[in-house]
């Protein structure tokens, strides 16, 4: 229950419309620290909206997307942010962020939020070690004052540039692809290129790392496979995972928080066990009548 | 065999301007898709900058020190119209960025014409001169005959080479060059991962504008004659080896320098001069028909 009682990311009354089509209607959840939560829903539901959301591709219509960083977020602290008008706190612990407030690459810089895509977005020109020292590039840069000795990588700038291949090699390690580190990033298959994404993602040393749909298109050894690192990548990192998938056994074998919404409106929230036995979650994905929703609600209290 | 090496010499010091000036265009295009019309007139620009620069120096260090002279050119040159390349970035493209894709491309016309209007008004329309330079030839015996390789042609060659190692090393091997290419695949992506887009356009459009005043001063050096509306032939010729060479490729660019320079210096040797700019852009069709992303593009695959 850390997303009630330790959360990192509240979404408070989240609204995103398109002209007249509600895409997100007031969508409040937390986000546990440390947990893996699991954002799911039917087809069009607005998941991947809310994603986009949280890391600035949209601006919200309106509603609240708060997170901190290096605590727990205290109802009272947010408040006195956003009454403040400003983006974000500065120097002090825990520090608060407003997502809605910030421009995409702020989010992903500053307020340290990473993500990936349903499509592969890897460089795929570029080999496999280079994508992930890309990921690393502010870091670097930041070890040179930001330079332009350090971005032609002079002399004094190469202790940086040797700790940041240490960390891809680390991860690299991690995600099983040392073999591979000097091939194009495109030549992976498909798997592989799944998982060098999380990889790249990390290393940008992320508090929140939100995934869209990482376990579609992999065969059943695959997505075990991706539960497995993704337990790894907590336990190791302490990261909290935020992730869109429609594989139910991955879901539900790796999710501690299980958040479902369908058209936009949150219909359930708790456990992955909690979840499963909803009946609205069963009425969402099987398509039952609402009569039949009102049936299995009163059985459900019946006892 | 003697005049067939001769016209080998003279494309290849040809050909290695256009690749530098090609340069520029292929990278600004790969980083953010856009046709950088006003190069050839950064060019242009470039080449008065070493002509007034040069003439300065000569009267301050008197003909002495030739040498030293050319290098401060080259240094001093390369700084100020890298300052060009990144004022005109800022002014001209960088607020129409997000913009729809033609905006850029008529900002970039505008500014070129803007470029070729200013100098003209501030140097005069007439052809600047310059005393020959350099003109020292060396004499080889090939076959039965000679040829001649003039100084100029030797620096010509031996810079352009010099500089594309650095450049090669730049984008291979440093931050800059993994932030630039990253920005050529994915620039939203890029962007998320922590690299500043906007810097890195900057700085490719810096390295772009030093390259092109590089090709002006060897161009100064090479012709001792430049005019307010040399920026438009050479740079549209530049702009044809990028797009041979398979726009967005850097050793295609250079690839399709020297051959534009080669095709042009070959049809003028051997047919008549008044075609050679026919011959280069039909050389031009050809390819595209059958290699519609040049010699050494990708090409572009589209998924369905």
């Amino acid at each position: 229950m850390r997303w009630l009682s330790d959360p990192l990311l509240a979404v408070d009354h989240l609204s995103m419309r398109f002209g007249g089509l509600v895409a997100i209607n007031a969508l409040s959840f937390t986000v546990g620290r440390g947990d893996i939560t699991a954002l799911i829903g039917p087809n069009g539901a607005g998941k991947t909206t809310v994603f986009n959301c949280i890391t600035g591709f949209y601006k919200p219509t309106s509603g609240r997307i708060a997170l901190a960083q290096g605590g727990t977020l205290e109802r009272g602290a947010i408040e006195a942010l956003t009454r403040s008008g400003k983006k974000r706190t500065q120097g002090v612990n825990p520090e608060l962020f407003l997502l809605e407030r910030m421009a995409d690459h702020a989010i992903a810089s500053e307020a340290r939020v990473a993500r990936t895509f349903q499509n592969i977005r890897l460089f795929p020109g570029m080999t496999v070690l280079e994508n992930l020292i890309v990921a690393q590039h502010k870091t670097l840069m930041a070890a040179s004052d930001y330079s332009l000795g350090g971005l032609l990588g002079l002399a004094k700038y190469r202790a940086a540039e040797r700790k940041a291949i240490d960390l891809a090699k680390a991860w690299l390690e991690v995600v099983g692809l040392v073999a591979r580190a000097d091939d194009p990033a495109g030549d992976l298959p498909y798997g592989a290129q799944r998982r060098l994404e999380i990889a790249r993602a990390m290393c940008t040393n992320p508090v929140l790392l939100c995934l869209d749909e990482p376990a579609a298109g992999l065969n059943n050894r695959e997505s075990a496979e991706l539960t497995q690192l993704l337990r790894g990548i907590r336990a190791q990192t302490g990261v909290s995972i935020l992730l869109i998938e429609h594989d139910m056994s991955v879901v539900m074998d790796i999710s501690d928080h299980v958040v479902v919404i369908e058209y936009g409106v949150k219909i359930a929230d708790g456990t992955a066990d909690e979840v499963k036995s909803d009946p609205k979650v069963i009425a969402a994905y099987l398509g039952v009548d609402d009569e039949e929703v009102a049936v299995a609600e009163a059985g459900s209290v019946a006892p | 065999m003697d005049y067939f090496v001769q016209q080998l010499i003279n494309g290849l010091t040809l050909g290695s301007i256009y690749g530098l000036i090609a340069i520029g265009y292929t990278m600004v295009y790969g980083i953010i898709g856009m046709v950088n019309f006003a190069h050839g007139d950064v060019f242009m620009l470039a080449a008065f900058i070493a002509l007034i620069l040069f003439l300065l120096l000569m009267q301050v260090l008197g003909g002495l020190a030739l040498g030293l002279a050319l290098v401060i050119v080259l240094l001093l040159g390369m700084a100020l119209t890298s300052l060009w390349g990144w004022v005109i970035e800022r002014l001209a493209y960088r607020p129409l960025r997000g913009s729809f894709r033609l905006a850029p491309l008529i900002s970039a016309i505008g500014m070129s014409i803007f470029l070729s209007n200013f100098v003209q008004l501030v140097q005069g329309p007439r052809n600047k001169t310059l005393e020959p330079i350099l003109s020292n030839v060396l004499v080889f015996p090939v076959g039965e005959g000679s040829v001649t390789l003039a100084e100029k042609q030797l620096v010509i060659m031996v810079v352009t080479a010099a500089l594309l190692g650095v450049l090669w090393y730049v984008v291979r091997y440093t931050s800059l060059g993994r932030a630039q290419r990253a920005c050529e695949q994915d620039r939203k992506m890029a962007s998320l991962l922590g690299v500043d887009v906007d810097r890195t356009v900057s700085l490719t459009f810096i390295i772009g504008a030093m390259l092109a005043s590089v090709a002006g001063l060897l161009w100064m050096m090479y012709y001792g004659v430049v005019s307010f509306s040399d920026g438009f032939v050479p740079g549209v010729k530049a702009f044809t080896a990028a797009v041979l060479g398979g726009i967005g490729s850097l050793p295609g660019a250079v690839l399709g320098g020297l051959l534009i320079g080669l095709i042009e210096t070959f049809w003028s040797a051997y047919f008549t001069i008044d075609y050679k700019d026919v011959a280069a852009f039909s050389i031009l069709a050809i390819v595209l028909i059958f290699l519609p992303s040049g010699l050494l593009g990708r090409p572009d695959v589209e998924k369905v």
